[in-house]
């Protein structure tokens, strides 16, 4: 059922298993001891920072159905995405399972859409196991937006550090796991008019924001009804917008709003600037932290919400300003 | 949403914290000045080796550029440059430091379609005008100079 943007999953549609897998900066952040592989190399053993994210993606792939006890054949389909061009870096470690596949470009929030979607076509009947995915290697990144590695320069404390790190939720229709995907929001796209590559949480802020308050006026509910509400991946500057934006509008978040962003990473001591991004921060972040949380009872019901800036380094060199979209979907510990 | 986009920008320039000018200027200041002295140093090092001004000169350039291919073919320029900001990038270290990153990063798309097409993706300004200011300032010497 619909009810104006958000998608009520009638059926069960519940977390059988996840899986993450990081480079060696995330390993050594806060939340390092959370993920389940964890590099010693960013390379990943392989010749080219492509084949390391392809490597990366399979890992935790391969992690979310091994805990499952599936075999790649009793898998439905596969819906995922990174930010290189083309989204090859899925493609690729999708290629050998044979699985139905959804290759999906959503930026920063493509896991959320990845989960709405996937939720979607299990409570719809369409699939019975979905595995959904995304991922983001820094150094791919780098060389397909930004500069080369080695180049030297100093980045703005507005811009973001994208995360090598990927992440991967098998959902099912049987009444089996800890989890169950309630709800599912689709995001409509805003565009402030923020043309700084460099500032990317200004340009998502108020899709999120916009996010957050259709939900919470379809569902008639508040931040209270959570125990969190996270956003991925704002940072420090769109995560203060959201706030400001919501205090504009009356709606406090009360301290249970974060983002995650600011979770992978500490900040000054890593030299992040304004927080992590990319596809695989807030996959990890669900994956190795929110998840496990909600399976330990900490954590009973969250709104995991994904924010992307769908730019290109072509729109910015065209001076276009950075369209935002911020998909959501509820989490509820069963 | 009530706020207009000038009203939002306003909004999150002021959540943005500027850049720590206090502490990149110096460092900018001090990183550059070392290097300018290290050149000077190359240089007097070539004219003591017997060579002319001119020759110095060019050799120290050389020098300055070889230790800034090398010092990014070790992945330290980077971190300096982090540090150093303008300090680096002004020098012709930054300019040998801006063809041998990219040289380096993209040979994994092979020499030609790699290393070769992309080397000057971000010195390419500055060789065309550069040379393109050669150009002008030559003809200009031919025919009024």
């Amino acid at each position: 059922m619909r009810k104006n943007d958000v998608y009520y999953y009638e059926n069960p549609v519940r977390v059988l298993s996840y899986s993450s897998c990081v480079g060696k900066k995330e390993g050594e952040g806060p939340l390092g001891g959370c993920f389940d592989v964890v590099a010693s190399d960013d390379r990943f053993g392989q010749q080219t920072w492509e084949q390391a994210e392809k490597a990366m993606v399979q890992t935790s792939l391969r992690g979310a159905l091994h805990k499952a006890g599936l075999d790649h054949g009793e898998l439905g389909c596969v819906l995922g995405g990174d930010l290189l061009n083309q989204c090859v870096s899925t493609s690729y470690a999708v290629r050998d399972l044979k699985a139905r596949f959804f290759g999906l470009y959503g930026a920063c929030s493509t896991m959320a859409e990845s989960l709405v979607l996937g939720g979607a076509l299990i409570s719809g009947g369409f699939e019975g196991k979905a595995l959904c995915t995304a991922s983001s290697h820094f150094c791919s990144a780098e060389r397909q937006y930004r500069y080369p590695l080695e180049y030297g320069g100093q980045r703005a404390p507005t811009a973001q550090w994208t995360a090598t790190a990927s992440g991967s939720v098998l959902l099912t229709s049987e009444e089996k796991g800890k989890v169950a995907v309630t709800r599912g929001m689709a995001g409509r796209i805003y565009d402030p008019g923020v043309t700084d590559a460099a500032n990317m949480g200004a340009a998502m802020a108020q899709a999120a924001y916009e996010t957050l308050r259709s939900y919470f006026a379809t569902t008639a509910e508040d931040p209270a009804s959570y125990d969190l509400i996270v956003t991925g991946d704002l940072a420090s500057i769109g995560r203060d917008l959201v706030l400001e934006l919501a205090k504009d509008d009356g709606i406090d978040f009360d301290g249970r709003y974060t983002d995650c962003g600011l979770m992978l990473y500490d900040r000054e001591a890593q030299d992040v600037h304004a927080g992590g991004s990319g596809c695989g921060c807030s996959a990890a972040v669900l994956c190795g932290h929110i998840l496990p949380e909600m399976e330990r009872g900490a954590l009973k019901r969250v709104l995991f919400c994904g924010s992307g800036a769908l730019l290109s380094p072509l729109t910015t060199s065209q001076g276009e300003s950075i369209p935002g979209i911020c998909h959501l979907v509820c989490l509820e510990a069963v | 949403m009530r706020m207009t986009n000038e009203e939002y920008k306003k909004l999150y320039e002021g959540l943005a914290p500027p850049s720590p000018s206090y502490k990149n200027i110096p460092f900018a200041f001090l990183i550059g000045g070392g290097i300018c002295a290290l050149a000077q140093w190359i240089k007097n090092l070539w004219l003591g080796g017997g060579f002319a001004e001119s020759d110095a000169a060019s050799l120290t350039s050389s020098t300055m550029v070889f230790i800034g291919v090398a010092l990014t073919a070790l992945g330290l320029f980077g971190k300096i440059a982090r540090v150093a900001g303008a300090g680096t990038l002004v020098p012709i270290t930054g300019f040998a430091n801006s063809v041998a990153a990219p040289a380096m990063e993209f040979k994994t798309e092979g020499v030609i379609m790699g290393t070769c097409v992309k080397m000057f993706s971000i010195a390419g300004p500055v060789l065309v005008f550069g040379i393109s200011a050669s150009v002008v300032y030559g003809l200009f010497l031919y025919f009024v100079g």
